[in-house]
């Protein structure tokens, strides 16, 4: 009997669970996976927590609820991985051997990465909403706050889901409009990119949003330290932005045991073929979703694409078959503007997000970078989908993981940049 | 796609005046694109347009903590060199696209 071991239990190693639980013989094939969470979490619903649209007990469930039969979960702490003796030490001592080893140990906020960040202000008056708790503690902190200077801001790229601290600002407006303190509350977004939008049909496309929604703008910020006592920014160039609250997306690392098993790069990101996912690390080796280094989105909707290519992959490994390289970076995400509106965009690699409709060319009903109810209906419907479909591994219909151009407007030759 | 001419070599850019091909690229073309930025190069500036570009050859996606970490440049020399921007001002000085996001 083989083995087959996949590290994490999140959105990519529930969907590639099931993905090769039908694919591979039971016979020949064992499959475990190991997670120490018990609680799977709809991740994109953490946007919403804060602002009361979600209520906290609406994104989660128990992990072991996805797991399909026949596949073993192990809830325990993974110490490291020994890739020469093809086995991973648990934090209780046990070790477990593999023939094929799937990292799927996601990212998470590094708030410790930043001088001063964390202390008595944590969760006080400086919020991350990337983590359970930071959404809902946010959300009770939005019930009462008076109003004040609200900046939304982001330490360092890549991070996971990279538009959602805009749909965060976005929201906020929104918001306190509903609230009726919109002008009790000055909203600023800090980026260390040099806009809000940084390609170029987005930018022209959405630069509106910031002036219509009156959000004020800080490009090119790279964080230095947060001066908690005089709430405060200050950036490596001598910048500062004043707060009354600080929602920030802190640093994004990989698993602290990528970075114990001796590999992984200075975030703790997995060295993966960005076309193939086997990682760089050992031929038996693979990874997916947020813990690889691959210029990908770090997203749901990227995994999603990712798992369907790397089932398709582990099953030419077993054969003996060469890797197909074909996962071409595509990811599709609702960015929520509030007002009940949202817009999609679809991408990948080499084409950045243009306008045009989705998933039918022409048809729609979505469309691409456009404002639309239509789109937050999409979005809030995935909550869905996410739950009953994707993480299940069952393929989403007119939606392929290899990225269409049809029904798109590109008007230039597609760009080669490498995005984070 | 902008043609623009730097040491008397015709090449590409995008709308912002970054290459939109690094075999296009040469010392010389850094060197004016740096003026242009307001920047005299010197070894030290080298230096780290070096790295930026073989960590781009890498698909390696670069960052202001990479670049401090790098063990060529720390994040307060980097600043010194490329005041205001740097990550921004050292990846059109050395021929390669702006760091950016997913819009």
């Amino acid at each position: 009997m083989k083995h087959l071991l996949i590290l994490g239990a999140g959105t990519s190693g529930t969907m590639m669970a099931n993905h090769l639980r039908r694919e591979i013989s039971p016979e020949e094939w064992a499959i475990t996976i190991v997670d120490k969470e018990e609680t799977h979490y709809y991740q994109p619903g953490f946007l919403f927590v804060p602002f009361d649209i979600y209520k906290p007990k609406q994104v989660k469930k128990s992990i072991d609820k996805f797991i399909p039969k026949g596949v073993q979960l192990v809830r325990e702490k993974i110490d490291r991985i020994d890739k020469d003796q093809n086995l991973v030490r648990l934090q209780n001592g046990r070790e477990i051997a593999y023939d094929i080893l799937i990292i799927a140990t996601g990212t998470d906020i590094a708030p410790q990465e930043i001088e001063g960040m964390e202390g008595d202000h944590w969760h006080k008056d400086v919020f991350d909403f990337y983590t359970y708790t930071g959404s809902k503690n946010l959300r009770n902190k939005l019930k009462d706050w008076e109003g004040g200077k609200l900046v939304v801001h982001i330490c360092e790229m890549p991070i996971k889901c990279p538009v959602a601290p805009l749909e965060f600002a976005f929201l906020a407006d929104s918001f306190f409009i509903h609230k009726g303190m919109r002008d009790k509350v000055d909203i600023t977004f800090v980026t260390p990119l040099d806009g809000a939008f940084t390609k170029p049909t987005a930018s022209k496309e959405l630069a509106y949003l910031l002036d219509e929604k009156n959000i004020h703008l800080v490009p090119n910020f790279n964080i230095e330290r947060v001066d908690g006592e005089g709430k405060k920014i200050h950036d490596y160039g001598g910048k500062e932005v004043e707060y009354d609250l600080l929602v920030t997306v802190p640093t994004n690392m990989g698993d602290p045991m990528i970075e114990r098993s001796g590999f992984g790069d200075d975030l703790n990101f997995v060295p993966t073929n960005k076309a193939t996912l086997q990682t760089q690390v050992k031929e038996n080796i693979f990874a997916i979703g947020d813990a690889t280094n691959i210029p990908a989105s770090k997203a749901g909707s990227v995994a999603h694409f990712e798992a369907e290519i790397l089932t398709e992959n582990i099953l030419r490994y077993i054969r003996g078959e060469e890797l197909k390289a074909h996962f071409d970076g595509h990811a599709n995400c609702f960015i929520e503007t509030g007002h009940g509106k949202a817009l999609l965009i679809d991408f990948n690699y080499t084409h950045e997000p243009v306008t045009g409709s989705f998933p039918l060319p022409g048809v729609g009903p979505l469309r691409l970078l456009k404002e639309t109810h239509m789109n937050h209906l999409g979005k809030l419907a995935f909550r869905w989908i996410y739950w009953n479909m994707l993480i299940k591994g069952k393929h989403i219909p007119l939606v392929s993981s290899e990225m269409s151009t049809a029904g798109k407007n590109y008007e230039e030759e597609a760009e080669t940049s490498p995005t984070s | 796609m902008i043609e623009k001419t730097y040491a008397g070599i015709c090449v590409s850019c995008n709308e912002e005046g970054y290459l939109t091909d690094l075999s296009q690229w040469n010392r010389q073309i850094g060197t004016e694109i740096a003026k242009e930025e307001g920047i005299e190069m010197s070894d030290r500036h080298w230096e780290v347009v070096n790295y930026i570009q073989d960590q781009f050859k890498k698909e390696v996606p670069l960052t202001i903590r990479k670049i401090g970490k790098s063990g060529v440049v720390d994040i307060k020399e980097f600043y010194a060199l490329f005041p205001e921007g740097p990550l921004k001002k050292a990846s059109r000085i050395s021929g390669i696209p702006k760091p950016v996001g997913c819009i």
